[in-house]
């Protein structure tokens, strides 16, 4: 099986000038590699760094030490030292991510803030928006509000627009931040089927799930973040 | 007054010669405007004083001098002219446009054609074309040397959005040797044809905003359209009704408070010239009561 | 993406006399790439706005840009005819202030039709036309062509300055604080038109600004800067996330949750 990420050595920390810079470790020593169509999950309890981790992945945060090699294009990379618009471009064709809240642009409708992702790979726009319209009605979200901003919705619509964004393309390597978080069992259970389905698709996943049920159904394995809990400082 | 202290044609020939290479630079740049120290002149701005410092600097005592005021040569301001460089500078006037060596203009060119030898001098007002839209001089002055001149075309798109056709009757923007784009001082479109290929030098004198600029004799002077809205000049529906012209610029005389008017030639000289070799309009005295 | 930037900034610095605008600023732009400069008044971020645009010349370092032809120039050696050129057909640039970009006293038609006719066109129905074009892209009616921008609201104004700018199919924008001076709704609708003619048309920009929010919304690189100097730099969402400089730290920290 083929490894599209490769963490090694990655470690982080916050220093908070505001507060006469004291210096926050998060994570240390982070390596782990992950292979085509399996679903990792990050585990561990609340303050662990696992959105820390999924966030230095996909360039979010930056990166203290350490590498984080992907194969983009063909070439590895390393995403702790690439350039900006390297990491662009690794986002637009090779890292896809589910964040856990929805950024909304004012005045996009819901179904083109779907297809957008696919839009800016190339497709063209009616092609992507038909895709986005398959997406939005296998995860139940009403048509009529396909068409509107998605500025509006409740939390579990916001969220089930935020997953078909994220499910359109077909990145080879697809992160996961509590996805299923605010959602109903049914649409759970759609989003675990999507999950299966990518990983069919060769697609290398890595989540974090905090409900037990949906993290047993998808995962193929557990990294607890903890064993990546920095040296604590003597305090 | 003793006319005996003043120097010929008024100004001194200091002054005289600095006019002249003003006069001379612009005649070697086409269209570009020259700023000279103009001088004050015992007339008040807006009564031609660019327009006489010129003629009195090229001016001769072998010269014949017709000064006409919106195609008159009667009107206050073309008298006074005339009495001014009659007094001033001795010289023989006229009223005819054939005879004059010199012809000082207030917003008309002759209808009668120029020939070469002739000098036709301009009163110009404002001589920056582009002074209404842009009001800073060190810009218009930048975009004249960078020849960027869309902003006249701006205003002609304006004069067609809000007419539907460009409205602009007088003071008619003008490309001149595809190079410099002028202000034809506030004559009347209809002359605009007449400044290209003339025979005649045309200069033109600002007093107030002390510039000179000049079209030397055969020179392309192009007036700025749209291709699909290309520049016309005016046209009359009627003939000149003391002389019976057609194809010449006419006046509108009112002639009662009951709403009689004419329209005449605005070219006194033209009208009057024409009459006496014969022709009539349907409102020539002779026409109106038949010689006995 | 293309393999070659379209600006190249290197060492940049402008002193007003002994006092410094901004120092050492280098960084390269690629098509279709938007650049946030933010910080709070007196950075020096429009200092070197006014520098890159060729508003003001720079006391040291380059600015140099591929024109059309693909050829490299140096935008402080070429000659003003050029640079103007450049500026009212390649380049852009949408001030904070729609007055200070506008003709105010001249129809929104003329106003858009300006850059087309100064490049030589000279066919009024085709003019008109685009003009039309652009105003609907920024949503202005077309009954309002013939309506000088002084009878504008605010936030149509900053439209008009923007589809005056956008008609010759500029590659490069420069944006001082487009947004600054209108009302928050305002704001959203014309964040969102920018955002999306900036993705169409492929343009790249370097947008101006001390909120950090429009950032976020319409650039994928951010610089900040403090008196002055250039104090971080990086992707957008990486700079805001995880904001490393202090100061950028204390700017972030500062923004109001709604």
């Amino acid at each position: 099986m083929a490894t599209p990420l490769v963490v090694s050595e990655v470690a982080k920390s916050f220093t908070m000038h505001l507060r006469d810079g004291i210096k926050l470790p998060v994570v240390a020593d982070v390596s782990f590699s992950l292979a085509t169509g399996e679903c990792a999950v990050l585990g561990g309890p609340s303050g662990a760094g696992k959105s820390s981790v999924l966030k230095m992945l996909y360039g979010n945060y930056s990166v203290d030490y350490g590498q984080i090699i992907v194969e983009h294009g063909g070439q590895l990379v390393d995403l702790a030292s690439a350039s900006p618009r390297t990491v662009l471009a690794v986002r637009r064709d090779t890292i896809g991510y589910v964040s856990q809240f929805l950024r909304t642009v004012p005045r996009v409708s819901a179904l083109d803030v779907v297809a957008e992702p696919l839009v800016a790979r190339g497709e063209g726009r009616e092609p992507a928006r038909e895709k986005a319209r398959e997406l939005l009605s296998l995860l139940n979200l009403p048509e009529r509000l396909w068409m509107l901003p998605p500025a509006t919705f409740s939390g579990g619509e916001q969220q089930r627009v935020n997953i078909a964004r994220g499910f359109i393309t077909s990145h080879p390597v697809l992160l996961l931040d509590e996805p299923t978080a605010s959602l109903d069992a049914v649409n759970r259970e759609v989003v675990v089927g999507m999950i299966a389905e990518k990983k069919k698709q060769g697609v290398a996943l890595l989540g974090i799930f905090h409900d037990q049920d949906v993290r047993e159904a998808v995962a193929d394995r557990i990294i607890d973040v903890t064993q990546f809990a920095p040296a604590r400082i003597a305090a | 007054m003793n006319i005996a202290d003043y120097n010929f044609a008024y100004l001194d020939e200091q002054t005289k010669r600095m006019i002249r290479r003003a006069i001379l630079k612009g005649i070697a740049i086409p269209g570009y405007q020259v700023p000279f120290a103009s001088r004050e002149m015992p007339m008040p701005y807006g009564w031609g004083t660019g327009g006489v410092q010129i003629t009195a600097s090229i001016i001769g005592p072998d010269d014949v001098l017709k000064v006409i005021d919106q195609g008159a040569d009667d009107t206050t301001n073309a008298v006074s002219i005339r009495a001014f460089f009659k007094k001033v500078a001795d010289v023989a006037v006229t009223t005819e446009t054939a005879k004059a060596t010199i012809i000082q203009t207030r917003h008309r060119i002759p209808e009668y054609p120029l020939r070469a030898g002739q000098t036709l001098v301009y009163q110009v007002p404002i001589p920056e074309p582009l002074r209404f839209l842009e009001p800073r001089e060190t810009e218009t002055r930048k975009m004249h040397a960078l020849e960027e001149y869309g902003l006249m075309h701006v205003k002609l798109y304006e004069d067609i959005a809000k007419h539907g056709r460009i409205a602009t009757t007088y003071a008619y923007p003008v490309k001149v040797e595809g190079r410099y784009v002028m202000d034809p001082s506030p004559t009347p479109k209809f002359d605009n044809p007449k400044m290209h290929m003339s025979p005649a030098l045309q200069l033109f004198g600002a007093g107030r905003e002390k510039r000179i600029y000049a079209v030397p004799p055969f020179t392309e002077v192009v007036s700025l359209d749209f291709e699909d809205h290309p520049f016309e000049i005016q046209t009359f529906d009627q003939p000149c009704a003391l002389c019976g012209a057609e194809n010449v610029y006419l006046d509108e005389v009112i002639l009662d408070d009951k709403g009689g008017h004419m329209f005449v030639c605005s070219d006194t000289d033209h009208c009057e010239k024409r009459q006496a070799e014969g022709h009539r309009g349907h409102l020539a005295p002779e026409a109106m009561e038949p010689a006995e | 993406m293309t393999d070659e930037p379209l600006l190249r900034v290197s060492a940049l610095s402008k002193y007003y006399g002994a006092r410094l605008g901004c120092e050492d600023v280098t960084f390269d732009l690629w098509p279709g790439e938007v650049l946030a400069v933010v910080g709070e008044s007196g950075s020096g971020k429009t200092t070197l706005l006014n520098c890159l645009s060729t508003r003001l010349t720079p006391s040291s370092g380059g600015v140099s840009y591929r024109m059309r032809d693909g050829s490299w120039r140096d935008l402080y050696r070429m000659s003003e005819a050029e640079r103007r050129f450049l500026m009212r057909t390649d380049w852009g640039f949408v001030h904070q202030n729609p007055a200070d970009g506008l003709r105010m006293t001249v129809s929104a038609g003329a106003n858009v039709g300006e850059r087309l006719m100064a490049i030589g066109d000279r066919h009024y129905g085709n003019i008109r036309s685009t003009a039309v074009d652009w105003l609907s892209r920024v949503e202005i009616g077309k009954d309002r062509i013939d309506d000088e921008p002084r009878s504008f609201s605010g936030g149509m104004r900053q439209r008009l300055q923007i589809a005056r700018n956008l008609v010759t199919g500029p590659r490069l924008v420069f944006m001082d604080e487009p947004t600054g001076g209108l009302d928050v709704s305002v704001q959203a609708r014309l964040l969102d038109l920018l955002r999306g003619l900036v993705t169409d048309l492929g343009l790249a920009a370097i947008v101006v600004t001390h909120d950090l929010a429009v950032a976020r919304l319409l650039s994928q690189r951010m610089m900040v800067m403090k008196d002055g100097y250039v104090v971080e730099t990086g992707l957008t969402d990486r700079v805001l996330d995880d904001p490393r400089a202090p100061y950028t730290q204390l700017l972030v920290s500062s923004i109001l949750q709604v």
